[in-house]
């Protein structure tokens, strides 16, 4: 365990320097949500029907959804894909670790410290200024937390996998330019989940995605009752767990085959 | 002079498509990635429209029209220009500095760095949305209706290159490229996809007489669809308003030839 904490730690440091892109997308983030917020003010004031959300908690919706942007927009780790196609992965394979394990590692800290750079103030600007409300309790927002955490661990497990398929397509353009945005739309992050029409809900409500931003947005609203807060946790928790297992499998399948070409 | 221009311009897409067609497979899961995150944002607004019904008394159709036509300038300003796009690069590389010794404008060199396919993906889309709501809305194509269409994307397609020259321009000062001005480009085409009169005051007037957006759609649209302009435009101004895109491209240009007389090299 020791060896993935250091570089989930250093990595994690390393990916803090990078301090004015953060700046930059928290600027552009500001502004889009600013966007949403007032198409959703447009939609709201035309039309008088009961809505799954409110405005209030579309608005704090929005606003959560452009700090944890990078929960759902995910990438491959391009120092790996770097590896793979230069043949350099042959020396990752030689050290004592566990490979699944190292790029699990550096996916969650890949995650986290942009995230975290980004998210807090959004989060603080957004409270402040524009209308992004509290969470609706204090166990509200320890769920939150811990669901959180889930949507972290998830988004590790989707990136591993996209850069494992990466083993497969030398060019370095694996299928992960297809599943993203996927991904993304199957979040929340599009538009936020309850807006879909019914007969999606079934759907959405199987598909890991949701997971990653839709289910912690919700516990933040409390708008789930204690079995559907159980659920919505199980839901997450089986779905990383089944990714890290699937992900185990198709590397291992991947490493036996992989051919490093020269140089 | 203007046809060696032409001939010259022809000549850099064709190499930089033939480079771009390397890579078939690399080329082909992009434009698709493309395709698949401007459209399902579009579902987005569909599953949205199918709940709401209406804003502010526009359908889904006549928003579909909106949307099309910004995407669609958007994606060609996007694909030609993306040598302005990537400026920075020729800066911190010094590669500017072979630029300026050629004997041709330096514009027109950055222009023609790259022309970047994959943005079919946005493009086609945009196009099938446009098509759809025209269809929907049973627009007349008259020779009137197809050039003032004309006249819009015309229009739209030289406010975003101007965008992208101001863009690169601002790299004169900062070398690095300011992800602040994606606000302008991006965050330009995601407001313009809606009539700009649900947006705050205030905001509509950035986006009316600052960054003249509403002047590619939302005021040409009222005289397509024969509607009348809250906002009290008269039809002469309808017609002529996306010429609004031309001028600020015009303004743009002014302002990057006054970054190449102040450009001192970054040395590299």
């Amino acid at each position: 365990m020791k060896p993935y904490v250091a570089i989930l730690r250093s990595r994690f440091l390393t990916l803090l320097q990078y301090r004015a892109a953060a700046l930059a997308g928290i600027g552009t983030q500001l502004f889009f949500g600013f966007v949403r917020v007032m198409i959703y003010d447009g939609f709201y004031r035309s039309s008088s029907g009961p809505h799954p959300l409110t405005l209030d908690q579309v608005t704090t919706y929005i606003w959560l959804g452009q700090a944890m942007l990078l929960l759902a927009m995910l990438d491959v780790d391009k120092d790996v894909a770097v590896m793979i196609r230069t043949g350099n992965i042959a020396y990752e394979m030689t050290r004592p670790l566990d490979l699944y394990n190292l790029w699990f590692a550096r996916a969650v800290s890949g995650r986290a410290a942009p995230l975290s750079m980004r998210a807090i103030p959004i989060f603080v600007v957004a409270g402040i200024f524009l209308e992004l409300q509290k969470p609706s309790s204090a166990g509200a927002a320890a769920l939150f937390a811990v669901s959180l955490v889930g949507a972290l661990l998830l988004a590790a497990s989707l990136v591993v996998l996209m850069t494992i398929s990466l083993l497969w397509t030398v060019s370095g353009e694996g299928i992960y330019r297809l599943a993203s945005p996927l991904i993304f739309f199957f979040s929340g992050l599009v538009i936020p989940l309850p807006m879909f029409p019914d007969w999606m809900q079934q759907w959405i409500a199987v598909l890991p995605f949701r997971a990653l931003i839709d289910t912690p947005f919700r516990f933040y609203l409390g708008s789930f009752n204690t079995t559907a807060a159980v659920m919505a946790l199980l839901h997450q928790y089986v779905w990383i767990v089944t990714l890290v297992l699937l992900g185990r499998l198709i590397l291992t399948r991947g490493l036996r085959l992989l051919a490093v070409q020269g140089g | 002079m203007i046809f060696d221009y032409i001939r010259l311009y022809c000549r850099y897409v064709d190499i930089s498509l033939r480079g771009q067609m390397q890579y078939k497979t690399s080329f082909l899961m992009r434009s698709v990635g493309h395709f698949l995150v401007t459209g399902t944002e579009f579902l987005g607004f569909v599953a949205l429209f199918n709940r709401f019904g209406q804003i502010n008394g526009w359908t889904l159709p006549q928003m579909g029209l909106f949307y099309g036509m910004i995407s669609l300038c958007f994606a060609i300003s996007e694909a030609a220009q993306r040598g302005f796009d990537i400026f920075p690069n020729l800066i911190k590389s010094g590669d500017f500095d072979r630029i300026l010794l050629r004997p041709r404008s330096p514009a027109f060199q950055v222009l023609g760095q790259e022309f970047q396919l994959m943005r079919v993906g946005r493009f086609t889309q945009a196009l099938i949305v446009l098509i759809w709501s025209a269809k929907r809305l049973d627009i007349q194509w008259t020779v009137a209706n197809l050039t003032l269409l004309l006249i819009a994307i015309v229009g739209g397609m030289c406010l975003f290159s101007g965008l992208f020259v101001l863009q690169a321009t601002i790299c004169f000062w900062t070398t690095e490229s300011l992800e602040i001005v994606n606000c302008t480009t991006y965050g330009g085409v995601e407001t313009a996809q809606f009539p700009v009169t649900i947006y705050r005051p205030w905001f509509r007037s950035i986006f009316t007489f600052v960054i003249p957006l509403a002047t590619i759609n939302y005021f040409p649209i009222h005289a397509l669809l024969n509607l009348r302009d809250p906002l009290g435009s008269t039809r002469w101004v309808q017609w002529i308003s996306p010429l609004a895109g031309v001028a600020f491209l015009l303004v743009c240009l002014q302002c990057w030839r006054f970054g190449v007389k102040h450009y001192t090299s970054t040395g590299s």
